[in-house]
């Protein structure tokens, strides 16, 4: 008997350690982007190409919507390299998926820079998978461009000095809509209701630097795993409020609503950007309605929503930024619907192409930090970016914008602000750049 | 003399994957480091579900147990990486019989429900006091390879290095623990609890013992994610890490510690060969995105079908088909084979047809 399992523990370490070898062996080989051509000035970057690799959520629950970013932004890269790429390298967008599982954007992102020996992180999607990245790219030096979250946390360039935010940020964001409630709504009774994580909050630190607090009268909070907000509603509805600000994501501004539609209340709603896609919202509360056994005009309800916007409005097709991007999504991406979120994408890949560009002829890691530290002229924006050495935040401003008929209507000027409890929200005065005749930068 | 073997058995495979870790390169070191994280969980589940015949759907809780107890022993109290590891699995253990009181009451479906609302309420405790545990965005840790080695030492490799080596530890503690009385003890309350307390076996406190040995397991996986990952986050540890876990117990075979490898390999290794293939091959975005989980699926089912037993159990009866055993020895699926032979065996097949009794209730 003895004999019978006298072999057992060796073939398993055997067995462990031969498959660990034979897993090791397997493609490791491939890396590196350091070949002998003159102008591979760093890692990923060949005579004749820009790798560059991405963590997306392209499966999970964040996925739809989301998982047309990547897509989208690697369309105009395709545009670009048609069109004689940059300084004649062509780019190469590696996005994996990391499905909203910051464990697993580590492993990817671990595989990008190490195995795939890319030049750069793009558009990392989403706060908490990205935070797990940050210190390790920053500690190895791999430039962090552009980061698809408004968290204010990039913005650190003692820490981060290699991380870059790009779309508006969410304290910003609360402070503008924050502006405009002060004005509009003066005296009336304000509610909150808001996603309990650094997206929400910043948010909420936002509207308190604008909004005076005793007109704030009651503040809600929810978490994105559970879907039971009635309480929530009944509360604001309990406590007056008379507007209602949602920093929420789209499903969660369409239970609001419906919610309120319930309880026969109806505050104006203030929402913020990230959850006020009219596309996204309309099918979000036809198809909860259907399932709570009712039928509702999504357009309808969205109808009068406040929110912001830092993108041009979809429907403003006499803007050349929205006629580039409409004939680049036509030609590489036709399968996916041009909304909000492949706006986004190809609007973050042609400020990735502007920070090449300016990042010189052999571009480096060290170089491309310094061109965006630089100063990165204002494109598909709304408002400029603030980039310098100490500042890495992204985009200065927006609109405020109401939803009609299913789209977004821009009211008044463009509205810049910093992220300090002092800094005034003023008036953009400059006009935002026509897009240039080849599409290119 | 079996610890011995085993611990001469885990030096060697210390010195192989050293070995292995200096030639491979930086991300390979990393995936080592990735797949013993899924070895030691599995592991430790292997033995739940294999010896005692408990089911757990909850050891992804005890794995952000294990990780959250690294994270603030490592901010706030700054423990070095030796006294952390083994803290984090003395806490989850901690947790593990806490719940085992409960979960020894239990069985089959009931087991698997009180089980499952742990995976699910656990990790949200970090969103409702972010104070402590940092909310959404979780904790971060930080663990640099010892200055002796060198500046210019790949982290990485110092990365596998730990984790191999407490895989290696808790393999070999493992192994001796089923060969042990205890492991004999569980065997017979699995096979038959009424006859086991008739022997004079204190079933409860077996059961209670198992989950405390399977929640530290999972507590020093989660310490080896959290140091392997820099990040302990609630998103970390979803409802499907512990049925990933499940799912590869089952796949390298129940109640083998060599299945528990098996598991790992497929659960790191398959997502990231099929994502290369599928992205080599210039497949549309979302078709290549939902590859790796179709591909996973399929190595699912296929081993299902080929081999029940998991891989291990295949590999087994194709290596008795072709070596000295006799085939009639093996005897058809299902068949009680002769008590002697493998009574003892942990790693062995036959224990499955008992267990099957058990998966069924627990999963039915």
């Amino acid at each position: 008997m003895i004999k019978s399992f006298s072999l057992r523990l060796p073939v398993i370490a055997a067995a462990v350690t031969a498959s660990l070898v034979a897993a090791g062996c397997g493609s490791s080989s491939s890396s590196g982007g350091s070949g002998g051509a003159a102008a591979a000035s760093a890692p990923g970057i060949t005579s004749t190409q820009i790798l560059i690799g991405s963590h997306q959520p392209l499966t999970g629950p964040a996925a739809p919507g989301y998982s047309e970013i990547a897509p989208a932004a690697n369309a105009y890269f395709q545009y670009v390299n048609a069109h004689g790429g940059i300084n004649g390298r062509k780019i190469k967008y590696t996005y994996l998926d990391d499905g909203y599982d910051p464990a697993k954007t580590v492993s990817v992102v671990h595989q990008l820079v190490l195995q795939d020996s890319v030049f750069a992180i793009f558009n990392g999607l989403g706060t908490p998978t990205h935070l797990a990245v940050a210190p390790y790219l920053n500690s190895n030096k791999v430039p962090d461009l552009f980061i698809a979250s408004g968290c204010d946390c990039w913005n650190n360039p003692t820490t981060y000095p290699y991380s870059f935010g790009w779309q508006l940020d969410y304290v910003r964001e609360g402070k503008i809509l924050g502006a405009y409630i002060k004005q509009h709504f003066a005296g009336k009774k304000v509610g909150y209701f808001y996603q309990n994580d650094e997206f929400g909050q910043d948010g909420v630190k936002g509207l308190d630097m604008e909004i005076p607090h005793s007109q704030v009268v009651s503040r809600q909070t929810y978490v994105p795993t559970n879907v039971n907000i009635g309480p929530a509603a009944a509360a604001l509805k309990a406590s007056g409020a008379q507007v209602v600000v949602s920093f929420s994501i789209p499903a969660f501004t369409a239970l609001l609503k419906l919610a309120a539609l319930k309880l026969g209340w109806n505050p104006t709603f203030v929402v913020s950007d990230v959850g006020s896609d009219p596309m996204t919202l309309a099918g979000l509360l036809e198809a909860f309605a259907k399932k709570g056994g009712a039928t509702v005009q999504g357009n309808q309800l969205t109808q009068g929503i406040i929110t912001d916007g830092y993108l041009p409005t979809l429907g403003d097709t006499g803007n050349s930024w929205i006629a580039l991007f409409k004939k680049v999504h036509d030609t590489y991406d036709a399968k996916a619907p041009f909304d909000g979120n492949v706006l986004y994408g190809e609007a973050v890949g042609y400020a990735f192409v502007q920070a090449m560009l300016k990042a010189g002829k052999n571009p480096t890691r060290a170089s491309v930090v310094k061109a965006i530290e630089g100063g990165i002229a204002q494109g598909a924006s709304v408002a400029p970016y603030d980039y310098s050495a100490s500042d890495h935040g992204g985009m200065m401003g927006a609109f405020i914008g109401v939803i009609k008929n299913g789209a977004i209507v821009q009211q008044g000027p463009v509205w810049t602000t910093d992220t300090s409890a002092t800094g005034a929200v003023t008036s953009f005065t400059g006009t935002q750049p026509a897009a240039p005749a080849n599409g290119i930068p | 003399m079996t610890l011995l073997r085993h611990l001469v058995a885990a030096v060697v495979a210390g010195a192989v994957l050293w070995a292995a870790s200096v030639q491979l390169s930086a991300f390979r070191d990393f995936q080592m480091a990735e797949i013993a994280v899924y070895v030691v969980a599995i592991a430790g589940l292997s033995v739940l579900i294999g010896l005692s015949g408990q089911i757990s759907l909850g050891n992804g809780a005890f794995m952000a147990v294990g990780a959250y107890t690294t994270a603030l022993l490592m901010i706030h109290l700054d423990w070095p990486l030796w006294a952390v590891l083994p803290a984090s699995a003395a806490v989850a253990a901690a947790g593990g019989a806490v719940v085992g009181l409960a979960a020894a009451r239990l069985s089959g479906p009931y087991l698997a429900g009180a089980t499952l609302m742990l995976a699910v309420a656990l990790p949200s405790l970090a969103v409702q006091f972010p104070g402590v545990f940092g909310g959404d965005q979780g904790l971060s840790v930080t663990v640099t390879a010892p200055a002796s080695l060198g500046a210019a030492f790949p982290q990485t490799r110092w990365l596998a290095w730990v984790c191999a080596l407490a895989t290696l530890v808790t393999l070999v503690i493992l192994a001796n623990l089923a060969r042990s009385r205890v492991g004999r003890n569980w065997r017979a309350i699995r096979d038959d609890p009424v006859a086991a307390a008739l022997a004079g076996l204190n079933v409860a406190w077996l059961r209670v013992l198992a989950f405390i040995v399977s929640a530290a397991c999972a507590g020093l996986a989660g310490a080896m994610l959290a140091v392997t990952t820099s990040l302990v986050s609630p998103g970390s540890f979803t409802l499907s890490l512990s049925i990933a876990l499940l799912a590869g117990a089952v796949l390298g075979g129940l109640g083998t510690l060599l299945g528990a490898v098996w598991g790992g390999l497929v659960i790191v290794l398959v997502p990231t060969y099929v994502t290369d293939v599928a992205s080599s091959h210039g497949l549309s975005g979302g078709v290549a995105a939902n590859i790796p989980i179709a591909a996973y699926g399929v190595v699912l089912i296929v081993v299902m079908l080929a081999f029940p037993y998991g891989i291990q159990g295949g590999l087994r009866r194709l290596a008795g088909q072709f070596l000295s055993t006799p085939p009639t020895r093996l005897g058809p699926p299902g068949q009680r084979p002769p008590a002697d032979e493998h009574a003892e065996d942990l790693d062995s097949p036959y224990r499955r047809p008992p267990v099957s009794e058990h998966q069924e209730e627990g999963t039915s």
